[in-house]
């Protein structure tokens, strides 16, 4: 188990009381995105279909995952996080898109 | 003294403006939910405390909220509102078959004798039931797996189910509209459902006539009157005095009848309001000035009434959901537009004053009376 560090677009911290800009999850391993974020919606069920769909567990189309620096939206959902995530140096940035009005 | 709380829902947030019964003094809070799409807010007519808030966005999906101080403070409730089995499919604007999705919640309508009970009226057309103030949500597929439903096709504006009106005389009785599939009615608390379109007429359709298919954009009802509905169509104003089983038009010496949304005095079942607007082209009152149209016989005969109301200049429109009258003695009317200005009538629109004037834009207003 590990400690992962989740960043989260202003709106759902909001939605999910969370104070600062990020959440702090427990996560066992071994440690992906997919079961980074059922941790997280465990922790917080208001932020469940938030992120992603609750039947198909898609991820919703203006938002993004981002590890590293690396955008990891696609095909990585159950690719082990690195190291740098595991151990807090980095955080799982969920990110929503610079769109709209 | 009675007072009045007035819940708006707009493009950037939800506002409670109160007023005590004069309506003349607002306070206005501040914004709830910042940021996000609140299609509608609407209290318990039991407990008025209860309030259920549907709040949507592009990014994040659907989220419920609830609050039962009366919109001081707020929870999030379930958001599971999940299609009953394999979801079929519905016509796509190209008339090809599409997959039902579910998108937002337009319209909450909680129960007359249970606070705990509400329903949801969602895009892509469904509706959805909770019994434990939204902890759980039921669908009532009997709608959706109408025998009509395949050939249901959306409006510009989606799918959308966005009228749920409940009969207190007939518990069993429901009454929605679905742009663009038009009006149905329930007779067994939602088990089924059949269209109650006969005497709407949709040029837009190659059969006119077609038993679904018309843009219903809102229907109103009097509690005291409960036969007799209003209907605001993409264009044309109708009334039934069978439920919906036979409609009529009665958009008379309206300046046009198109338009969104319809209301009907709490007093007089025989009054009703609309706004009429330019066109489905141009979605602005005729000629820049802002009327709201009152006829006192049930349709076909209408006044203008503009006294407090932009008289030049005025491009807004007033969509479905953003018009509601409070039950005080003299008739409180209000309505919201989409340039954020809302508007109340503290005598049955017979004048009107700006009590909201740079909100962002309106999506929905309903008024609760407080004792």
């Amino acid at each position: 188990m590990a400690s992962i560090r989740v960043e989260l677009p202003l709106h759902l911290r909001r939605l999910a009381a969370i104070t600062g800009y990020e959440a702090s999850i427990d996560v066992d391993t071994p440690i992906t995105i997919s079961r980074t974020l059922a941790a997280l919606e465990a922790r917080y069920p208001m932020l469940e279909g938030t992120i992603r769909d609750h039947v198909t567990l898609k991820r919703r189309d203006f938002l993004r995952y981002f590890v590293c620096g690396e955008d990891w939206s696609f095909d990585h959902n159950d690719t082990p996080l690195p190291l740098a995530i595991l151990e807090g140096k980095e955080p799982l940035i969920v990110l929503g898109a610079i769109a709209g009005g | 003294m009675s007072s009045v709380r007035l819940l708006v829902g707009t493009k950037k947030g939800a506002f409670v403006l109160t007023a005590d019964g004069k309506r003349k003094d607002w306070a206005i809070s501040q914004p709830h939910f910042p940021g996000w799409e609140l299609y509608h807010l609407k209290g318990s007519p039991v407990d008025p405390n209860r309030i259920y808030a549907s709040q949507t966005s592009g990014w994040f999906g659907q989220v419920l909220q609830r609050s039962d101080d009366g919109g001081a403070t707020w929870d999030p409730v379930s958001n599971k509102l999940i299609y009953d089995g394999v979801p079929g499919t519905h016509q796509w604007y190209d008339g090809t078959p599409h997959p039902w999705e579910f998108k937002r919640v337009w319209h909450l309508e909680p129960s007359l004798t249970d606070a705990d009970t509400v329903f949801a009226g969602a895009e892509d057309a469904a509706l959805f039931k909770s019994t434990d103030a939204g902890q759980s949500w039921t669908e009532l597929s009997g709608l959706r797996t109408n025998a009509t439903a395949p050939g249901w096709m959306p409006g510009a504006g989606g799918m959308c189910l966005h009228t749920v009106i409940l009969d207190k005389a007939n518990p069993d009785r429901i009454v929605i509209a679905i742009s663009a599939a038009g009006a149905f009615r329930s007779d067994d608390a939602g088990a089924t459902w059949k269209p109650i379109n006969k005497g709407l007429h949709s040029a837009f359709l190659p059969n006119p006539e077609a038993p679904v298919g018309h843009c219903v954009h809102h229907i109103a009802m009097n509690p005291a009157k409960p036969d007799t509905l209003f209907m605001q169509k993409h264009w044309h104003v109708m009334r039934s005095d069978d439920a919906g089983d036979n409609w009529t038009k009665v958009s008379g010496n309206l300046p046009t009848d198109f338009g969104f949304v319809i209301d009907t005095h709490a007093h007089e079942p025989e009054t009703v309001f609309v706004v009429p607007i330019k066109s489905d082209s141009e979605h602005f009152p005729l000629d820049g000035k802002l009327q709201v149209f009152r006829s006192k016989s049930g349709g076909n005969e209408w006044e203008p009434l503009s006294r407090g109301l932009p008289q030049q200049n005025c491009y807004v429109n007033v969509l479905r959901d953003a018009m509601a009258v409070d039950q005080l003695d003299d008739c409180g009317v209000y309505f919201g537009t989409t340039g954020g200005q809302v508007y109340c009538s503290p005598d049955g629109g017979e004048t009107w004053q700006s009590i909201a004037e740079n909100l962002p834009g309106v999506l929905s207003v309903e008024v609760q009376t407080l004792a």
